[in-house]
This record gives C-alpha cells, structure tokens and sequence, in this order.
C-alpha cells in the first residue's frame, strides 16, 4: 500500500468528518474494551503471566539466531522448506515462486498482516495469480479495495448496510432479491461464496501468530476456521512470518496464548488454535503435500540493536489500539500505513522510514493506556518518544516548532526570566479574558480555540504562589 | 550470500554476538531440551471429578455442547440422540480411530457410518479427540488417518468424542502427553485446539456463529470408561 502517514493531520481531519466511519467507530470504543477487562479479571494470573510472556519473549530475541536456526532444522527435518527473506521484494519473489511452481491460478489466504506489509496480493494479481481473502473481514475489505483498518479486525470501519452492498455488487450469480439485512444472511452467503474457492485453490497462503524453534512448528489462531481451510485443502501452504515470531519451546508458546486471546478479543482462548509442523504425512488422508516457510526481516533486525527491540515483543492483540483515544477518534486507515494505533506509531517508522511516517509518534496523547493493557509490557508512549526525540535530531520536524522549543528552551533555562515573562503572559491573557474570564483567541494557538474557550489564568503562577507561602526560596 | 546468511547475519550484527558462542549455544539448546512449564493458572488444578465437570462447564461456556456417557457403548447411542434432536440425516464420516471403529455400532441401526477425510459433501464429521482441557474446555485433535483434519472443519456439524481420562487441567500436560506419543520435539502434522464452535464477530463487531468451520460442536465425554 501507499504509505501516507505523512498526511496523518489531513487523513484525520477527513476521518473525523466521515459519519460512516465514527458510526463504526462506535463499536471499537464499546466492544473490545470491556470484554478485555473482563477477561483479564476472570484469570487471577493474569497479570504475572505478562512479565512471564515479556521474559519469554526477551530471552527470544536475545537468541534470536540460533532459535531461527533450531527452528529451520527441525521445520526441514518435518520435509518442510524454509526460505529467509531481507526485505518484502524478496519475499514477494519467493512467495510468487512458489506459486508459479505449482503451477497456481488462485491461492485462498489466511489473515496475514505480513502479506499486507509485503503487499503480497497486489503482486500475486500483476502475475496472473488471483489472491482471495477468506477472513471475513479481509473478505470484506479486499471487495472494497481497501487495506485493513485494525490488526485483528480489519473491517471494524465498515458497518453492515455497507457490506450488503458489496455484496450485492460483486456476487452477481445469486438472486438480486435475497434478503441480506440480517448480519446472519451477510455471513451465510460469504461461507457459501468462499467454500468454493477453498476447494479449489491451488496454494493457500496464511501468516503465522508464532514459530516454535523446539518442534519446526507454526502456530495460526483464527476465530473463523478459514485459516485452517485455507492451509488443509490445496495441494501448497506457504507460512509467511517475521523472525520476531520464533518461541523456544511448546511451554513458550502456550503461556503467550493465554494472553493473546484474552487480549484481544477478551476470549479466554480463540476458537481454533492450530500447531502445524510440516507437510502431509506417508498415511495422511489430507493436508498440504508441499509446506513452505517465508522469513522476513525487513528491517526488524535492526531494531533489535536498539530499545526498539521492545516492540518486536508485540503479539499483535490490537489491545493498544481498541484503548487508545486517538485511534477510537480517527479510525486505522488514517496512520497511512500497514500498522495502525499506537504500535503502528513504533513500528512503521521502523520499517518505512521515519521520513515518511514521522506525524505517527506524535499521533498519541501519551494517557499511557496502552502501555497498561499491552500483554507484552512494551513501553510503546516511551517509544513513540525515543521516535519524536530522533524526529527532531534529524530535522523533520516543522520550523516554526522547531524555533518555538528553541525559544522555550531559551527562557526555561534562565528561571528569573521564566518568571518575569509567565507573570507578564498571565497578566495579559487576564486583560484580554476580560469579565468573561475566557479567551476565544490565542496567538499560536488557533487550532486549539478553535474547539473552545481557554479560561484565563485566576491566580498568580506557582512560583509567585510558593513564594507568597512562605516556603519557597527568596532569591 | 544467501537469503539466509544475510538475515542471521544482520541479526548477530544487532545482538552484537558470534555465531560460535558455545555458552549461548547451550543455553538455548538446554531451554529447549527441558521445555519447561512456567507458571500454570491454578483454575484446572482440581482433582478427577471436579475436572471433568470444569471441562464440560467452560466447553458449554464457549458455545460448545456437551453430554456426557458412562461406557464407550453408550457413544454410537448419544450420537444417533444428538442428531435426531437436531434434525441431522443419520449419516457420519469418520477416521480409522480403533477407538471408533471398535464401538458397537450396532446399537444404533440408522447411523450409516463413511470413512475417510471429508470433501466438504459431508453434513456431520465425528472425530475422537486426543485430549482435553479443563482449563478453557479446548479439545486437541491430532491429525493423521484416525482423524483425518478436514473432518474438524468441512463438515456443518462436528461431533467428538473425549475420553474423561484424556481431560486434563492444562495445556502443558497435553504437551508432555504428545511427547510421550510422538517423541521429543516431534510434532504430528496438525494439532487442532479447538474451543468452541466457529463464529466471528468481523461484522459490526457481533458475534455470529458458523463462519466457514462447524456451526455447531457437539462433544461426548466417555466416563466410567473400565
């Protein structure tokens, strides 16, 4: 996809002006976090089990070699075939490959937010490959043309009058007449629609939640089944996954499960939950006969050398975007990139460039929600922090903020100064306040009054306060 | 250089390590070699009786449904039951399990019985489940001619069978179960956990049943199983 963070004002802007989408938005703010909570309540544990998953995952990445190492040999020795790819042109090429050699004319996908980050479908389409989505929601998003708004349920932006419309646009060989206005009707005929192309694609691609380095084994967890339609049927499953996906052990892996799910969609384990190591087997009635592995770096190596390495932790819940306010008022697609919500903020500067994403990690309140609920303890507002800090070093930021810190930092330094002028600035938002005690305008600051009034100061600063006290320093 | 090399190397460069470091060699091959649990939720940590009712109760709490037969030669009985309440035709497919196989199907004459893996043309997979899990009331399935994987998930309505015996409180002692059975490190094909019917909630965030798996589970627990 075209990358438009760098538009993330106007994206919003436009957001905030579309009533569909805060009409959507509406079931983000009241579903996900409530059932989170509950979840989390039920499980006394729970709490313990996230510094647990933090080691878990801490001790991964710190071996993250030689757990990728493990878990090729094993995934080989299980007649599987594991192919690394540096970046998402490599990946794409292997990906195709593989498809060609199969000689594919469709291929059924899992959710994959990896497939979305290499832009996979839009490769596969350009060679003559038709991609179809089988998660609902992707089902959904892909007939509109669009990319998925949220990480785990990439549809949350569309509301149903809209999907029965599609669905009448594009599944033209069934009766123009059917009634569609109960979601029931909407998901029956996508079950009917889709049951066909699973049965007959040639090559099903799916992502993986993780790889277990102990067992050659990776692990997809859907609510829907199509994950696992998608990877029995055709004759070819490709697994593509990033190297932050890799747990040692079988132990590992189900101590992040009982977090993720409860995370996510506040269920205490999703519906299905499926560990596959390797093709078909000599007396297998059923299952893929080729297995295929895509690693992808594209550019998490090198977090790793820095405190980045913190958000590799992220087992892709969504927990920090259903509490995040900002995400809750603009919605996943204006981020302008894969990622949305407050890990996106960390990690698409990492993957695209701060350049092109740097409103990203200023798109965040910093109220700290997310760093709360995230299972993995990632510390994502210091995070978008270490970003904005590194924005500012590099010289991406606008001039005029850049000149207003630098003058700011200028008077803060000399604390007489400080004084005389936050006295005298009091003084005049007073004056201007006049009886009303409000201001409509301030210099700066248009686009904050624009929204409302800023009360005028009552009393003196803190420090004329202190000192009047009596406690403070006389100097 | 290959795909691979670049990629570990870069990842090495990162860490700041050698890829002959013996010491970090050995602690990972060790964390792998003694798999170790960490902390198990004291939820499924209750003796025999009250396990088994922990199970059916969290399975019933995630839309499954539950009935529980004392003696395998009740099973073909609670099948024929289940599917006459609901309106299904008297027809299964199902695996090579001798655990199936070897119930006595003549007790329900109407039942017609297919084996093999599913195409999609079949109304109702029946299946026997390696173990279960009291925990969250999860079945786990492993693939294989006994209980080949496409009858988890074609089929509308998917019954199976569980073994009280097979319940355990966690996750983890499935695990030891399936290293005992398959060897250590090794995996069958496909390990299904499976908690609850298919469902999804893609559409304004309501949860529908039925999205492209079973709309309905169905699972008998065999108790008294002498």
């Amino acid at each position: 996809m075209e990358i438009t963070a760098r538009r993330f004002k106007k994206n919003a802007a436009e957001a905030l002006a579309d009533a569909q989408l805060q009409r959507a938005m509406g079931h983000v703010r009241s579903g996900f976090i409530d059932k989170r909570t509950k979840a989390a309540a039920k499980l006394p544990e729970f709490d313990r089990l996230r510094d647990i998953g933090r080691d878990i995952k801490n001790h991964a990445l710190a071996h993250l070699d030689l757990y990728l190492e493990a878990y090729e040999e094993k995934t080989v020795a299980a007649g599987g075939h594991v192919h690394y790819a540096a970046d998402a042109a490599e990946a794409r090429a292997i990906v195709l490959d593989i498809c060609t050699a199969a000689g594919a004319r469709t291929v059924t996908k899992g959710k994959s937010m990896i497939s979305e980050e290499i832009d996979l479908n839009a490769h596969l389409e350009k060679n003559g490959i038709t991609p179809v989505e089988t998660d609902l929601g992707e089902y959904i998003i892909q007939l509109r043309g669009e990319t998925p708004s949220h990480i785990i349920a990439p549809a949350v932006h569309v509301n149903k009058d809209q999907v029965e419309a599609d669905f009448r646009k594009v599944h033209t060989h069934l009766p123009a007449d059917r009634d569609l206005s109960e979601p029931t009707m909407l998901l029956d005929e996508a079950r009917q629609v889709l049951r066909e192309r699973f049965l007959a694609a040639d090559v099903g691609i799916t992502g993986a939640n993780f790889l277990i380095a102990e067992t050659g084994t990776s692990i997809i967890v859907t609510n829907e089944g199509n994950g696992d339609l998608t990877q029995t049927l055709p004759k070819t499953h490709i697994v593509v996954a990033s190297i932050d996906k890799i747990v040692p052990t079988l132990e590992d892996v189900t101590t992040l499960l009982r977090l993720l799910a409860r995370s996510a969609t506040g269920q205490e384990m999703s519906v299905y939950t499926t560990f596959s190591t390797g093709p078909r087997r000599a007396d297998d009635l059923d299952g893929p006969e080729n297995y295929h592995v895509v690693i992808l770096d594209n550019g998490r190596s090198d977090m790793l050398a820095s405190e980045m390495r913190e958000a590799l932790r992220c087992i892709r819940c969504g927990a920090c975007m259903n509490h995040c306010p900002v995400y809750h008022a603009v919605g996943g697609h204006a981020y302008g990139n894969v990622y949305p919500g407050p890990i996106g903020a960390v990690m698409a500067p990492a993957l695209f460039g701060l350049k092109k994403t740097a409103p990203l990690p200023n798109a965040s309140t910093f109220c700290g929600r997310c760093e709360e609920v995230c299972p993995m303890r990632i510390p994502l507002p210091g995070l978008m922090r270490h970003w904005r800090e590194k924005e500012f070093e590099q010289h991406l930021t606008p001039a005029t903020q850049r000149y207003g810190l630098a003058v700011w930092a200028f008077v803060a330094k000399r604390p007489a100064l400080y004084r005389l002028m936050t006295g005298l600035g009091m003084g005049v938002l007073r004056m201007r306040a006049g009886k009303r005690g409000r201001l409509s305008a301030l210099p700066f600051a248009g686009g904050w009054t624009k929204y409302r009034d800023m009360p005028a100061p009552e009393a003196g600063t803190f420090m004329s306060q202190y000192r009047k006290s009596g406690r403070g320093d006389k100097s | 250089m290959s795909g691979r090399d670049q990629v570990l190397g870069k990842i090495r460069r990162s860490l700041g390590v050698s890829s002959d470091d013996g010491a970090r060699r050995a602690k990972v091959a060790s964390r792998m070699k003694r798999a170790a649990p960490s902390l198990i939720p004291a939820r499924g940590q209750v003796p025999e009786p009250q396990k088994i009712d922990l199970f059916c109760e969290q399975a019933e709490a995630v839309m499954s449904s539950v009935t529980r037969v004392s003696g395998r030669a009740g099973v073909p009985a609670a099948i024929a039951d289940y599917l006459r309440q609901h309106n299904l035709p008297s027809q299964i497919r199902t695996g090579a399990d001798p655990r199936l196989a070897g119930l006595p199907w003549e007790t329900a004459p109407h039942l017609e019985r297919s084996d093999g893996a599913s195409d999609g043309n079949d109304a109702v997979g029946v299946s026997h489940a390696f173990a279960g899990v009291a925990e969250t009331g999860s079945l786990m399935m492993t693939s294989g001619p006994d209980n080949p994987t496409t009858l988890n998930f074609l089929p509308d309505s998917h019954i199976v069978v569980l073994s009280a015996g097979d319940i355990a409180g966690d996750y983890e002692t499935v695990w030891t179960n399936i290293r005992k059975q398959y060897g250590k490190g090794i995996m069958p094909r496909t390990v299904n956990m499976i908690t609850g019917p298919s469902r999804s909630a893609d559409i304004e965030q309501t949860l529908l049943l039925g999205a492209h798996g079973p709309r309905a589970l169905h699972i008998i627990v065999v108790e008294d199983d002498g």
